[in-house]
């Protein structure tokens, strides 16, 4: 077991965030801003112009050596040596009986260096068991958390803001690519990478350094009309975007396919990896449930761990909910019983012992106009 | 410093008394503590609340708030112009944003509220 710190981190933007008035939440055993000012403001910023996202609490793992894609193959659910260098995709680490430890994205850095980022609620325990899954293999695992600090900038001026204030081609820098370069004078990883459904980026640096970046990213953004983002609009963002938010659709009692992740799950791969047996068994077998989008019809807003039914049988429950900014209406992401996942089937989700009607429908509830068709 | 010609729960309604007649709604500083404000359920009218029972919730962005009632008596209003506005309760909390009226059952119970100068105190001590 790995203990949890006792005290909440802070991440090395903690004396920006005091600055902007940002109103604190502890979360994944971080200090983190949940908002500078008004969370739909700032969910409007990201999904019209850009938003600046404060990401150091995300661990970063570094896996090099000469077996460190044939180890992280054996590890994730993934086949991360069938990236091609600077390229990245999401991914899974596993239990033996294939529940979800972490969802992740993997970069692979160079011929035999990636990159894992995981959740900060999880970084502890990815690194622990990527530390075991890697034992007696030609590779070694640093943990770079809190040496690394990494701030987002997403929204579709994204790229115009961050243009002026780096070497790198950001035009040549496709969607889930990754290229070392300088961001505002300073070595940095620069990611087309996100969690918001918008074009963005994602910039590692070294921990000391997240301040400078931060200041010298900061005025750019609010320029473009944009502002800082605090976690109650990442967490709006993604729930409209349909991605899953660990802790809440995805746990180590969920498997990949209920969750709608089959596809992620590299079945084809050559090799052992842990979680394969159960997986393979999970992928022929009948879903016990599955992940549906929800709108509500009446009124009220679904949260987490409302009941969900389908006339007067309890079908379900509901994993994420909120009043939706950009559509106007409250939207939910729920387990149901599959013969209930069908768009269109209207469900009830119990709120405070009323039933109120809700529409299921496809995820995800927000697509963005010109979404990038390299995806 | 909060309207004086008010009084205020410690859960940061505000009631305004006028005859038997009461106004509620809840304090600038809860609705700026909640933040961004996007659902308030109400009672029916005619449903009647004692002294500080649950009469509704109040539901920003992230969290679900209940509402409890100043004093006693008969919903006799509620402010429908919340169910498709409810971010009047933002923007202007004593005013277009309030929440219910009741007919008080007995006015004497507002000497079991918060004076603005109490009230105040209680928002100092966070």
């Amino acid at each position: 077991m790995t203990s949890q710190p006792q005290v909440a981190q802070s991440t090395p933007l903690a004396e920006r965030h005091a600055n902007l008035g940002a109103r604190l939440i502890e979360f994944g055993g971080w200090l983190m801003p949940v908002q500078y000012g008004s969370i739909i403001e700032e969910h409007r910023a990201v999904r019209e112009a850009v938003g600046l996202f404060d990401l150091s609490h995300m661990g970063e793992l570094f896996v090099e050596g000469p077996d460190a894609g044939e180890a992280l193959a054996a590890a994730l659910v993934t086949d991360p040596p069938a990236l091609a260098e600077g390229r990245a995709h999401y991914s899974m680490i596993c239990a033996a009986d294939g529940g979800v430890l972490d969802d992740l994205i993997v970069y692979r850095l160079g011929e035999a260096r990636y990159l894992v980022v995981a959740n900060a609620s999880n970084a502890l325990v990815v690194s622990d068991t990527l530390a075991e899954r890697l034992v007696g293999r030609k590779a070694v695992l640093d943990d770079g958390t809190l040496a690394t600090g990494l701030i987002a900038i997403q929204g579709p001026r994204s790229i115009d803001v961050l243009r002026p204030l780096t070497d790198i081609d950001l035009d040549a820098l496709r969607y889930y690519a990754i290229v070392e370069g300088h961001v505002a004078g300073m070595p940095a990883l620069v990611a087309r990478t996100g969690y918001t459904g918008e074009d963005g980026f994602e910039v590692f640096v070294d921990w000391d350094k997240a301040p400078a970046l931060w200041d010298a990213l900061l005025p750019a953004v609010r320029d473009a009309g944009g502002l800082p983002v605090g976690l109650g609009a990442r967490d709006t963002l993604r729930l409209e975007a349909g991605m899953p938010l660990y802790g809440n659709e995805l746990d180590s009692t969920t498997n990949p396919f209920e969750a709608g992740l089959g596809r992620v799950v590299k079945l084809s791969k050559a090799g052992d990896f842990v979680g394969r047996v159960a997986l393979e068994k999970a992928a022929q077998a009948p879903l016990a449930r599955t992940l549906v989008g929800l709108v509500m019809e009446g009124r009220g807003i679904a949260r987490h761990g409302y009941p969900v039914y389908a006339a007067e049988r309890r079908t379900g429950v509901v994993t994420s909910g909120t009043q939706s900014p950009s559509l106007g209406s409250p939207i939910a992401m729920a387990y149901v019983a599959p013969g209930d996942a069908e768009p269109g089937t209207i469900l009830e989700v119990e709120i405070r012992q009323q039933r109120v009607p809700a529409r299921v429908v496809a995820l995800p509830f927000y697509r963005r106009r010109n979404s990038r068709a390299d995806g | 410093m909060v309207p004086t010609d008010l009084r205020y729960t410690k859960d940061h309604e505000w009631v305004r008394l006028d005859g038997d007649e009461a106004t509620v709604g809840i304090t600038a500083y809860a609705a700026d503590q909640l933040g961004d404000i996007v659902f308030v359920e109400l009672p029916d009218v005619g449903r009647t609340l004692d002294q500080f029972a649950t009469f509704g919730v109040v539901e920003s962005v992230k969290a679900v708030s209940d509402l409890f009632a100043p004093l006693a008596g008969e919903v006799s209003a509620a402010n429908e112009e919340l169910a498709a506005n409810p971010e009047l309760v933002n923007s202007d909390p004593y005013g277009a944003g309030w929440m219910l009226r009741i007919r008080a059952a007995d006015v004497s119970q507002l000497d079991e509220l918060l004076d603005p100068e109490a009230y105040d105190a209680l928002v100092e001590a966070g």
